[in-house]
């Protein structure tokens, strides 16, 4: 079964009736937690308001109101009704569109309630929700760039970070964020030079690679933060690439404020995702990366040169990665700071499983995994009694759980992990 | 391994095991008998050395001093080269060891207060070195028994929650009920977080490199929220768990300024238990067996879900233990910086000691001493302490791919495999 390639293959998957029973079970469970822990403590009649502008659009829409509790109890209903159906029949194919449905339910309910009597701005949450999405999704397509070659990359975040600190050290002494970007993609690719080197030419375990790779990356940008940037501000200083706003489109009530008054991060996020997911699944490039990573033996048979494929995958891999850590500088902070990156190249690996290797996938993790960020940070001002470190945990509960196979399965490339050997 | 008894398994699984574990065990070395030490023990070494000369590069490349010597003239520049490299790596092994001109001062002078604080760098690197041997261990079994556990860091934070949590509630027991119990919480607490990674591996086959990754950073999580919550210290403005009761403190054997404790015998004693578990019991023949070959281990009868869960189980107590000892040893509080990335670096300790418990003893003792020298190296001679995490970087990256180091030294390729761990995808 493992030996069959290419996303044909999922699209005839069966669903187990374990997984549909489990699925159904979870549906009504998100209903009942909607109505058991979100309706305590709400009045009749009181009132959500969501923002549906900035401040600073020129046009301003009215903000939208909706009745707190009879919007939950709403949602707590077709989310059981839906587990109902889920339970005696079973959505077949399209069960990972309900079960993103119902998800979508139980966050607009959370935050219907979160925001009870209070006024949430929709807009600027998205639009956090997007920045900070980011650099998770931008690490989990340069985990599937490798991993569908076959090489695990747990590297990211080191890739990352180094990529972090090359581009304020470098982006500091020219004083030019394009320069300090592009360094910080040499960087990546240099990391993953060595990581490729070590594991396809040296056949040593990738996941002890990545950690060589993650070790050094943590001590060379803390010995040089320590060393040069502390020490000489002027060295830690980059200029940042702020807000480039699409002309016309960025007026485009709703949709312009959060998806065309970004920084260039963001848009080049979104071109590499529908780039690399064409190049993955339509062109002959892609479709042999996937063969060296499903079969590299078919595909060495077949002429194709594994360790040259796999090589370019991990370098190019590397350099996505490079290009996250410049958005950490040069695209938020300004300035590097020591570990900084937090595991957010470990949130992308863990969205790349999430979206099952698939760009489109991993962007959705990233941007859930980013909304769960971006709430975190909001709680306080909200003044909601979750702890914000719950919602933090939550990327990484939420793939053990898809990783055991409870919903959905996680299938990485067949050869993924296992170095090749010529024969 | 003639002690070793199959359990209760008929005659073809004897000679089925006979076979895996004839296979398992590294070849008599027959290609390298004609002299000297063999390559096992020599790429080690070799590595450590190269790891120091990459680092004396690093340390050159990133001196200003040298550029401004090689500004001045050719010959000022390579005096600046050594001079830096010296002072360093003299700063280095003074911290690490102790001054030998003060030691012997010292005990010239037959000042036992003089004595004690001559050794003391030498036993602060002791004092480092045991939650290296801890988390060391907690990998090494993990790898003997083909799991990867790379959630050491997050198996050690648990570890120390519990240990802590155990330290300052109760109160009022004699130390040696207080300390054991806190010390058994610990590895329980680190145990957990071990089991359940071992548990989805063999229930689910749910990678156990992924999960461990994602339970570091959920035990981060908690261990945040614990410190500014639950188990904040009151009255602190920190996110620091109350003071340890004294009666749950390792103790330690000289005073105060001199902080080696109890904790390194305990280490000492753990490693020679994991030794003889893994070399000297079913339980450990069973657990290295399904290490080296899961398939072989299932036809010869023996359980790999039981035998996978627990390795994980007793690898993230031994984890858990290297968390206890820190804060019932070292800190007697918990806080969110009392670990400096063990859990991570003891991946590399058990590489470098070929997974075995003296080996890592061995390498433990090895990053303990430099790690130590290097505080004394970035107060002296101006180098930041992280050189160490790129020291171990190279050493690691060499230790994996010896072919690197065999080609520096024209060395032989040994007869056999090196297989040092089992090599896996994440499908398991």
């Amino acid at each position: 079964m493992a030996t069959t390639t290419s996303a044909f293959h999922r699209k005839i998957e069966v669903v187990s009736p374990t997984r549909q029973r489990v699925m159904g079970i979870l549906f009504i469970l998100l209903g009942l937690i909607l109505v058991f822990f979100f309706t305590p403590g709400l009045s009749q009649g009181q009132i959500t308001t969501f923002g549906l502008s900035l401040a600073t659009s020129d046009i301003q829409l009215p903000p939208w109101q909706v009745h707190t509790l009879p919007t939950l109890y709403g949602l707590a209903v077709a989310s059981a009704i839906l587990g109902g159906i889920q339970l005696a029949r079973g959505f077949g194919r399209y069960t990972n569109w309900v079960l993103g449905l119902v998800v979508g339910f139980f966050i607009f309910g959370f935050l219907v309630w979160a925001a009870a009597g209070k006024s949430l701005n929709l807009v600027g949450m998205f639009n956090t929700t997007l920045s900070r999405s980011v650099p998770i999704t931008l690490g989990a397509l340069s985990g599937i760039l490798c991993e569908r070659s076959g090489v695990v990359n747990i590297a990211i975040e080191g890739m990352m970070l180094t990529g972090a600190m090359v581009s304020a050290l470098v982006g500091s002494i020219t004083q030019n964020a394009w320069l300090g970007l592009l360094a910080a993609i040499l960087a990546g690719a240099l990391l993953a030079l060595v990581h490729a080197v070590l594991s396809i030419k040296y056949k040593t375990n990738q996941i002890v690679s990545g950690t060589v790779i993650n070790i050094f990356a943590t001590g060379l940008t803390s010995y040089i933060s320590a060393k040069f940037l502390q020490v000489n501000q002027a060295l830690n200083n980059p200029p940042t690439f702020g807000g480039t706003p699409i002309p016309l489109l960025s007026e485009i009530p709703i949709l312009g404020p959060v998806l065309f008054n970004n920084s260039i991060f963001v848009y080049v996020m979104f071109i590499l995702l529908f780039v690399l997911n064409v190049a993955l699944f339509q062109t002959r490039w892609g479709l042999r990366l996937r063969a060296v990573g499903e079969h590299p033996k078919a595909a060495d048979t077949l002429g194709i040169d594994v360790f040259k494929t796999r090589y370019m995958a991990v370098v190019l891999g590397g350099m996505v990665a490079g290009f996250a850590g410049g958005y950490f500088t040069l695209g938020s902070a300004g300035r590097f700071d020591e570990v900084m990156t937090a595991g957010r190249g470990f949130i992308g690996l863990a969205a790349m499983i999430f979206g099952n290797w698939n760009p489109f996938g991993a962007f959705g993790a990233g941007l859930l995994f980013g909304f769960a960020d971006a709430l975190a940070s909001r709680l306080a001002i909200l003044g909601i009694a979750i702890p914000s470190q719950f919602l933090l945990m939550a990327p990484y509960i939420a793939t053990m759980i898809v990783l055991a196979g409870v919903i959905g399965r996680a299938r990485p490339p067949a050869a993924d992990g296992i170095p090749y050997e010529k024969e | 391994m003639s002690s070793e008894k199959t359990p209760q398994s008929p005659d073809l699984g004897k000679l089925v095991l006979e076979e895996i574990n004839h296979e398992a065990a590294p070849p008599p070395q027959p290609g390298q008998r004609k002299r000297g030490i063999p390559q096992s023990v020599l790429i080690p070494l070799l590595a450590v050395l190269t790891g120091l000369i990459f680092g004396a590069i690093f340390i050159i490349v990133t001196s200003q001093e040298v550029y401004s010597g090689f500004g001045q003239s050719f010959s000022a520049g390579l005096t600046a080269m050594w001079d830096v490299v010296a002072r360093s790596y003299t700063a280095l092994f003074t911290g690490a060891l102790g001054d030998p001109v003060r030691i012997i001062n010292a005990l010239q002078s037959g000042n036992a207060l003089e004595i004690r604080r001559a050794f003391n760098p030498f036993l602060e690197s002791l004092v480092t070195s045991t939650p290296y041997i801890f988390a060391g261990l907690a990998v090494a079994l993990g790898f003997r028994a083909g799991v990867f556990n790379i959630g050491a860091e997050g198996q050690l934070f648990m570890g120390a929650i519990t240990a802590t949590y155990v330290g300052y509630k109760l109160v009022g027991l004699p130390m040696i009920v207080h300390l054991p119990l806190a010390l058994l919480a610990g590895a329980l607490g680190g145990a957990i977080w071990g089991f359940i990674p071992g548990w989805l591996k063999a229930k689910t086959g749910g990678h156990e490199v992924i999960n461990t990754i994602m339970m570091n950073y959920i035990a981060f999580r908690l261990s945040e929220w614990l410190l500014t919550g639950p188990m904040k210290r009151p009255g602190s403005f920190n996110p620091v768990s109350p003071e340890i009761q004294p009666s749950a403190w390792l103790p330690r054997f000289f005073e105060d300024p001199i902080r080696f404790h109890l904790g390194f015998f305990l280490a000492l004693g753990m490693a020679y238990v994991v030794y003889w578990f893994l070399f000297k019991t079913t339980w450990g023949f069973e657990l290295r067996t399904v290490g080296s070959n899961p398939y072989g281990a299932k036809y010869a009868g023996m359980n790999v879900t039981r035998n996978t869960i627990l390795a994980m189980t007793l690898s993230g107590a031994l984890a858990g233990l290297a968390g206890a000892n820190e804060v019932l040893g070292v800190n007697h509080f918990l806080a969110m910086a009392f670990s400096s990335g063990y859990g991570f670096d003891s991946i590399a300790l058990a590489l470098l000691g070929n997974n075995h418990p003296v080996g890592v003893v061995l390498a433990s003792l090895l990053f303990g001493t430099l790690r130590n020298g290097a505080t004394r190296m970035q107060l002296s001679a101006d180098i930041p302490i992280d050189i160490i995490s790129v020291l171990q970087a190279v050493i690691l990256a060499f230790i994996a791919a010896p072919a690197i180091i065999r080609s520096l030294y024209r060395l032989r390729k040994p007869a056999e495999g090196e297989g040092l761990i089992t090599i896996k995808g994440w499908g398991g």
